[in-house]
């Protein structure tokens, strides 16, 4: 039977051992037609409520800060880590504890934001918590509020990098590699997640169902921008 | 160890563990545990790579380099250092965020007069 660290260590590439001297993490910037539309209505309002999925990002915060909104931030992917969530099923099989997952993250009252970012999170979330966390936005979120994700194509190989995103302008994204070690490992064994699967269109309008609309964005590079609204 | 430039301040070692509400009129270093509320109306705290404070903070400025889980109120200014992990509101002027910093939670900028003003990131 697989251990718990077996079960982590498959959600990261294994090609990515951070060694001295190891290349700065790659970064690489690109136009976002979603964060375009976001921006719309960032500029058009004043006092939103913005919720951050990604890695803490100073950018982040410095753009939807001064713009006069409220700004949270929540790193949903490196909190599916945590071992303790993980929970024997009926077969014997390891899973992760989903009810667990949403008393301890996304803890909001309902109706509370105006924008979501996603990013690229549901590519790179273990299964059984994709679909309960887009139902948990939907509670969270005010009618009319947008939900901006992004997903690969099936041009994405499975070592796909996965990137965070800092916004660096009204319609630019600034892209970092994500690295971070798994737990019960040591800071210098940082490892890049890995793509757990690819979307295709039907299956994102099945994500989204309980949406109001939903609008795709395709760009050059491999991946799809979904903006949603609620 | 990067301790407050004023030259009078509170220490709280690595050993020590204190359960309850603090407050006071000079700048306070946390190296050790803190669990209740710090009240520190005109003055700084830090929390030390050390530190763990699972508090409600409000402070002048609060410069986070260790654990802190609470809200926090700065009247001028929050810094997050690259090793800090806040789990909490964060309710001031100006605000510095280190690469590296973890944060779970909401940023509210927001100057005296009511206007939001822009943080910065280090």
């Amino acid at each position: 039977m697989a251990s718990v660290s077996d079960n982590v260590m498959k959600f990261f590439r294994r090609s990515s051992s951070q060694t001295a001297g190891e290349p700065a993490l790659r970064r690489s910037s690109r136009r976002s037609s979603g964060m375009g539309e976001i921006s719309r209505l960032l500029n058009s309002q004043e006092g939103l409520c913005v919720l951050d999925m990604g890695s803490t990002s100073a950018n982040n915060i410095r753009f939807f800060t001064g713009k006069g909104h409220k700004n949270y931030s929540e790193d949903l992917l490196f909190s599916s880590l945590d071992p303790a969530l993980r929970i024997q099923d009926r077969e014997g099989n390891s899973v992760l504890d989903s009810k667990k997952f949403l008393e301890e993250n996304l803890v909001y009252p309902n109706a509370h934001f105006d924008i979501v970012l996603c990013w690229n999170l549901p590519d790179y979330m273990e299964e059984g918590l994709v679909k309960p966390t887009i139902d948990r936005l939907w509670s969270v979120m005010k009618p009319g509020g947008y939900l901006l994700a992004f997903f690969h194509t099936r041009d994405a190989g499975p070592d796909s990098i996965c990137y965070r995103y800092h916004v660096t302008d009204s319609d630019m994204l600034d892209m970092q590699e994500v690295k971070f070690a798994a737990p019960g490992r040591p800071a210098s064994e940082k490892q890049s997640p890995r793509l757990q699967r690819v979307f295709n269109n039907r299956h994102i309008e099945n994500l989204f169902r309980d949406f109001a609309s939903i609008k795709f964005f395709l760009a050059r590079d491999a991946i799809r921008e979904v903006l949603v609204v609620r | 160890m990067d301790t407050p430039q004023t030259g009078e301040f509170a220490h709280i070692g690595k050993s020590v563990v204190i359960k309850g509400e603090l407050s006071g009129s000079e700048d306070l270093y946390v190296d050790g545990n803190v669990e209740g509320k710090i009240e520190l109306r005109n003055h700084s705290l830090t929390v030390g790579a050390n530190g763990n404070v699972k508090a409600d903070v409000s402070a002048k400025s609060v410069v986070i380099q260790g654990k802190l889980c609470g809200t926090v109120i700065a009247s001028d200014r929050v810094e997050l250092r690259k090793t800090a992990v806040v789990t909490g509101d964060v309710t001031t002027q100006r605000i510095a965020i280190e690469e590296g910093a973890f944060l779970k939670g909401k940023v509210d900028v927001e100057k005296e007069s009511g206007k939001a003003a822009a943080p910065s990131s280090s």
